[in-house]
């Protein structure tokens, strides 16, 4: 475990050396306050004490932005080598995936938090239901770290940052979006498969307040399939 | 024994990088892995590293093998890969500290560890500074650092002295023959004079196999073979060539090209002319002005295995 750590220290602190979290962290803000608070169908034209203008906004902000923080976790090593360094180095794959993972998960995680004061403006205002609003955080979380997943499988597949980012992009837009299509215009089981395979399904149930264990499955699930496709990328090398 | 390496082969495809190689190299020693580009030198080093691992054969380093105990393989190694690649955005210090806590040196060890592989690698005057920021040279020693910062059993470097100039050439090569007086170290270069002047043991390998395995000196007696031995004699008669090709002693002679009243003289297996020339020119009253051996250097050797 301390290995892993040792690693999620190391990324984090390429994040923060470099731009990358802060810009990553700014333009989320502004993106999801510009939206929540002043353009568009905003919280004051749907004039309820809700915070489900922030989670579409952040919902379609997230899919974007986390593509583009896990894109050179993987690929930026395989091209300049150091993942021949870390790989010869006295830890295993699976270490060196969870390692990334978490320091992604770490950063949206700070990004998710500095959107507190949204809520605490708003519960100002009027009666806000608490449930929802932890569960629609906990939604986004789960979410994000699907997308750091994939993200990170992605990342694992090409040398090419762009092309890590546009193959996350592809796989993301069907849970995303595609399979919610193709599951409501379905009837019977396809119907029902597809719909269960939609993140949106899971995220609306979720912000309900309500946190069934039937969501929690899937998003482990799904974050679970992109470590092992991306572990099994990394270890690739080592096919006979 | 430091490392056994049994039939190992590695195949991209159809092709074998690495042919059922077989060796052991004896702690302390320090080997050098020669061959041309493509020999199968690199791939090798990568499997003993356990970054790829090979198709068949095993490999063991201190009594772990690299197919069922892989961690404690990569704790007793410390490698240097070939274009030393290093996490450029990352202070010197911060980066060996990195390397230190990975490779599992205890907490407490960890800045006297720091600081003296920045003293041994000499690179005080620049610890303070991003690894981007440093020169060819001073990376090289980062990345001879971040390799022995746990202090390995084993070290292994590949290609180390590639894209240096001279004088850090030399600063690397004291380095590495000192680090050879307690640890087992491989190198591995296609510059002769180099695992020349550092080795112990030199390995010749050729499309994957071994061709060649002993000290620089033992490899130059295999391959010497025939006495060779270049003439200048000036004559006012006579016909030099045929007079020399009559010596019991000569095998052939041929005369150099381009110049006037020079030859080279092979002799017959296990024999000398170096006496029957000179008598010969005594008896014939030529000028001898000139009698060099010519003595076989790695690179024929070399030349001769791998061509």
């Amino acid at each position: 475990m301390s290995k892993v750590w040792i690693i999620t220290k190391r990324e984090l602190s390429a994040f923060f050396d470099s731009l990358i979290a802060y810009v990553m962290i700014i333009l989320f803000l502004g993106l999801s306050g510009s939206f929540t608070w002043l353009f568009g169908t905003n919280i004051f034209m749907l004039s309820q004490a809700s915070l489900d203008v922030f989670y579409d906004v952040a919902y379609w902000s997230l899919f974007f932005f986390i593509p583009a923080i896990t894109m050179r976790m993987i690929a930026e090593e395989n091209k300049s080598g150091t993942i021949e360094l870390l790989i010869t180095k006295a830890i295993s794959d699976n270490q060196i995936v969870l390692g990334k993972f978490l320091a992604c998960l770490i950063l949206v995680g700070i990004a998710l938090l500095c959107t507190v004061p949204y809520y605490v403006t708003i519960s100002q205002l009027g009666n806000v239901d608490d449930g929802a609003v932890l569960g629609g955080y906990l939604a986004m979380f789960f979410l994000s770290a699907s997308y750091i997943g994939i993200g990170l499988f992605a990342s694992s597949l090409t040398q090419n940052q762009i092309v890590a980012f546009l193959v996350a992009l592809f796989i993301g837009i069907f849970f995303h979006m595609l399979f919610d299509v193709i599951g409501s215009g379905g009837t019977g089981f396809v119907g029902e498969l597809f719909s269960y395979l939609s993140i949106r399904t899971h995220v609306d149930s979720l912000s309900r307040g309500v946190i069934d264990s039937r969501d929690i499955i899937y998003f482990v699930s799904l974050i679970l399939v992109g470590l092992l496709g991306t572990q099994i990328m990394l270890s690739k090398r080592n096919w006979k | 024994m430091a490392i056994v390496v049994e039939n190992l082969t590695k195949k991209y495809g159809v092709q074998k990088a690495v042919n059922d190689i077989s060796f052991e190299i004896n702690t302390g020693e320090v080997v050098g892995f020669l061959g041309p580009n493509g020999a199968g030198k690199s791939t090798t080093m990568k499997m003993i590293t356990c970054f790829m691992a090979p198709t068949a054969g095993d490999v063991t380093v201190e009594g772990a093998s690299i197919l069922s105990d892989p961690e404690s393989v990569k704790r007793k190694i410390g490698y240097l890969p070939e274009n030393n690649p290093l996490y450029l955005d990352m202070p010197i210090v911060d980066y060996l500290r990195f390397s230190a806590e990975i490779q599992g040196v205890h907490k407490s060890d960890i800045p006297t560890r720091i600081g003296e592989m920045i003293e041994k690698c000499g690179l005080d005057a620049e610890k303070h500074k991003n690894i981007q920021e440093l020169s060819k040279g001073y990376r090289q020693r980062v990345g001879l650092a971040q390799a022995m910062i746990h202090d390995p059993e084993v070290l292994i470097l590949d290609e180390p002295t590639t894209g240096l100039d001279p004088n850090q050439i030399v600063e690397i090569r004291k380095l590495i023959k000192e680090l050879g007086k307690e640890k087992t170290v491989i190198l591995s270069s296609h510059i002769l004079s180099e695992v020349e002047a550092t080795c112990d043991r030199i390995l010749i390998i050729n499309k994957g196999r071994i061709v060649a395995d002993g000290t620089a000196d033992t490899l130059r007696q295999q391959a010497q073979g025939q006495e060779l031995l270049t003439v200048h004699i000036e004559a006012s008669k006579g016909d030099i060539q045929k007079e020399l090709l009559g010596l019991k002693t000569v095998e052939t002679v041929s005369a150099i090209e381009g110049k006037e009243h020079w030859f080279t003289v092979q002799s017959k297996p296990d024999a000398s002319s170096r006496k029957e020339v000179f008598d010969l020119c005594v008896s014939k009253k030529w000028y001898l002005l000139e009698m060099t051996g010519m003595e076989t250097r790695l690179e024929d050797v070399f030349r001769n295995l791998t061509n």
